[in-house]
């Protein structure tokens, strides 16, 4: 086995200093009302719950706990601004609001990233070079399409649906924000959004740049709390779309009480992606691929590469080169710039996810996780990896949403195929190989919505973005993106 | 059916069986069902498909599909081609069975004419949606990126009542260009042209299990339609609120795509876009580095 004798040694001697973001410049209030027709506001019912750091349990601040009757003005507010001013403007001039508030956000980039690590947990490095650059890169990619909508269709004319009522995750707060928000403004409608009940901040922060950007009043609204203020988004009459990304047990839920609605939907839900690794891949680059795969933000991504495919021949190298280079990853404070993995978002996730460590070891599987010193406060997952796990083994078959990937070996390309499309999620895959005809025939047979090839976890306004099976339905990101927000009709 | 007398000769009626992996079995459950035209008298026993019917078409449109999927779009296009020939072949045939059913002459003539013409148009699409729906995504990184379309799958189809051939065609057309299988619920109506419509598919070399033709209760099968787990889409036309209730209550179980077709005049020219298509496929984007 070609395992390399001359390794380099990073167990003593190797000590990293710290190396902490700032957080003197960041601005939070004590306490945070609602985003309703352009202004905070207080909650109808004066509850208000706690949004703390995951990394250290304190608390950060306090945000509004929407009722029925705060949508219900949230939604009033979209549909007014709706037939009044938003859905009235030129083209043009919608797209140069959506332009205003892409470049604000990059004027207050450092500011959203620390805000967004601080309240979420996910390194700094990732808030400040994938999650907020993206946000605002997809608002600037989103505003030049609002004036073009008549050569996205083709033979058709695309009018907006109205009010979006939007539901998002916890995982990348301000990144989903925009994925939902930039595509419904350029076709010309209106939003009420709710951020995760566990990362409202940087929405929150958002709301101040929509406000600052002088959108008219209601064409943005921003309404915090948890499952019983999605779901009277969900259930509102006067919404005409419903955007939810989150989980396929919610989104099934979605799906079953929208029945005999009008409303559109789009469901971008779990995932249990293979990343597949053949004999004649670029090894070390693999390598680079599973750890960026599964230990990118914590795991907490729908696309993971949560299942890693190794072809036989060389599964001793692979794993052997992983656990080295799991060793080498630094678990701790989310602010500091040299950690690759942050806080697991909340107890709750971090319970889900020792579930399943526990579960996978009563299968039978063989646990491994790297040495690493974990911070005592806060909520944290060492990277974890499982081998002797067959294809029924629950942590190979159901979406863990943490640091933890279940590793299988395969002989022929028919069988990798094969196991890795034998799951009901169909998000996302890898393939690590030298051969282009393998790739484009691994790429194509994959039943999935986005695949990489020699890559993956990355991501552009541009590109596509979305599942086959149940891991949901349509697109978001790219021209592709556009058609959740528009009805299409016949032409005048 | 007279009855013959002297020289005269006895008409072979046909028997209506339902179609299923490229063949005519009756409902495995041995029920029927009797069209009658106005005046009461007895058109055809027709086969009031099962839950196991509809489950035998599903094993076999999983079956056809990747095959039929992995056929290149032009022997796609010729097949559909084909089918309009065939159909054109057996004007008189379906213009008969549409009158049977009470349409006049005209309008029967006038549906058949139609149906032949959508297929030619759908043929047409087969190599080109692609093109059009299709992107390459200028990414910020070092990478190229591509969005193509892919069939979703298996598709379980509710055919309009009031459109017993055009309307049937109208659904089949844009799901099978695209790649993908189908099990249809034909007319309960007027089911006589969707039997004698896969008799057409039949000779127009269509592979066995792309195309599955029930005939039978639209309220007793809905539920099976909408339910099976390894059914990708369902279209469903027209019904009530009940009905666009259970079909997207049931579809939830595995996140299928719900297509709601309803009101639609399929004889209308806007009745007639590519979209359609779109509506049964998946939108695939692939990165791969470009290295700097």
């Amino acid at each position: 086995m070609a395992i390399p004798e001359n390794k380099l040694a990073f167990d003593g001697g190797w000590e990293y200093d710290p190396a902490p973001e700032s957080t003197d410049h960041i601005k939070l209030k004590k306490r945070y009302g609602l985003f309703i027709d352009g202004e905070f506001v207080k909650p109808v019912k004066g509850r208000y719950f706690d949004t703390i750091n995951p990394a250290t349990e304190e608390k950060l601040s306090r945000v509004a706990d929407a009722s029925k009757e705060d949508v219900d003005k949230a939604v009033a507010a979209a549909r007014r601004a709706y037939r009044t001013t938003w859905g009235r403007m030129k083209a043009a001039e919608r797209g140069k609001y959506i332009f205003r508030i892409a470049r604000i956000m990059q004027e207050r980039a450092r500011e959203f990233s620390i805000i967004e690590s601080l309240d979420g947990g996910k390194p700094i490095r990732e808030s400040r070079d994938i999650d907020v650059p993206l946000a605002a890169a997809h608002f600037f990619y989103y505003a030049g399409w609002a004036d073009k909508l008549e050569y996205a269709f083709p033979g058709r004319t695309a009018r907006p649906l109205g009010v979006a009522g939007q539901v998002i995750p916890w995982n990348f707060p301000l990144l989903m924000l925009s994925w939902k928000i930039a595509p419904a403004l350029a076709c010309g409608n209106t939003v009420v959004l709710k951020p995760a009940e566990t990362t409202p901040l940087t929405a929150l922060k958002l709301a101040e740049v929509i406000a600052d950007a002088g959108l008219p009043p209601g064409v943005v609204n921003i309404v915090t709390g948890a499952g019983a203020t999605g779901a009277a988004i969900v259930q509102h009459p006067g919404v005409d779309k419903i955007a939810f990304t989150g989980s396929t047990n919610v989104g099934r839920i979605i799906q079953k009480a929208l029945a005999g609605t009008n409303k559109r939907y789009t469901l971008e839900l779990g995932g249990k992606a293979a990343n597949i690794i053949f004999a004649d891949a670029a090894i070390d680059q693999a390598v680079e691929g599973i750890v960026n795969g599964i230990f990118f933000n914590q795991g907490h991504v729908c696309c993971a590469g949560s299942r890693l495919l190794v072809q036989e021949s060389v599964a001793d190298e692979v794993i052997a080169k992983l656990k080295e280079r799991m060793e080498t990853l630094i678990v701790g404070d989310p602010l500091d710039k040299n950690t690759d993995i942050g806080a697991i978002n909340s107890p709750m996730q971090l319970q889900k996810i020792e579930s399943y460590l526990k579960i996978g070891q009563r299968e039978g599987g063989e646990m491994h996780q790297s040495s690493c010193r974990v911070p005592k406060k806060g909520y944290w997952c060492r990277p974890t990896i499982f081998t002797g796990v067959s294809q029924s083994s629950r942590v190979v078959q159901e979406e863990i949403f943490g640091p933890v990937l279940a590793i299988q070996t395969f002989r022929r390309y028919e069988e990798a195929l094969s196991k890795a499309n034998n799951s009901p999620y169909g998000l996302s895959g890898g393939v690590w190989t030298d051969k282009g005809a393998k790739i484009f025939n691994m790429t194509q047979n994959l039943r999935a919505g986005v695949v990489w090839a020699n890559t993956f976890n990355k991501f552009d306004p541009t590109s596509p973005f979305g599942g086959y099976k149940e891991s949901g339905m349509g697109r978001e990101g790219g021209l592709h993106g556009l058609g959740a927000y528009v009805r299409l009709g016949a032409q005048a | 059916m007279s009855t013959a007398a002297g020289k005269q000769r006895i008409a072979v009626a046909k028997t209506y069986k339902i179609f299923i992996d490229g063949k005519f079995p009756r409902s495995e459950s041995g029920r029927y069902f009797t069209l009658e035209d106005k005046q009461g008298k007895v058109i055809a026993n027709l086969c009031r498909g099962s839950r196991k019917d509809f489950r035998n078409a599903v094993v076999a449109a999983r079956k056809a599909q990747p095959g039929w999927a992995k056929a290149s779009a032009y022997l796609r296009s010729q097949i559909l081609y084909r089918i309009a020939e065939m159909l054109e072949g057996r004007r008189e045939q379906f213009v008969a069975e549409l009158v049977l059913q009470g349409a006049t002459q005209r309008a029967a003539e006038k549906e058949v004419d139609l149906s032949i013409d959508r297929l030619i148009y759908f043929a047409g699409w087969a190599d080109k949606y692609q093109q059009v729906f299709s992107a390459v995504n200028p990414v910020s990184s070092a990478h190229f990126n591509f969005s193509v379309l892919e069939p979703t799958g298996v598709v379980s189809v509710l055919a309009p009542d009031d459109s017993g051939l055009l309307g049937l065609i109208s659904n089949i057309a844009p799901i099978i260009v695209g790649g993908n299988t189908c099990i249809v619920l034909a007319s309960e109506s007027k089911p006589l042209c969707a039997v004698s419509f896969a008799e057409v598919l039949l000779a127009a070399d269509v592979p066995g299990g792309v195309v599955n033709i029930l005939t039978g209760f639209r309220a007793e099968l809905t539920e099976f339609f909408a339910s099976h787990m390894d059914v990708n889409a369902i279209v469903y036309c027209d019904g009530g609120k009940q009905v666009a209730i259970t079909v997207q209550e049931l579809a939830a179980n595995n996140i299928k795509r719900v297509i709601a077709r309803t009101r639609i005049d399929w004889s209308k020219a806007d009745a007639m876009h590519p979209y359609l298509i779109c509506d049964t496929q998946e939108v695939k984007t692939t990165w791969h580095p470009i290295g700097s």
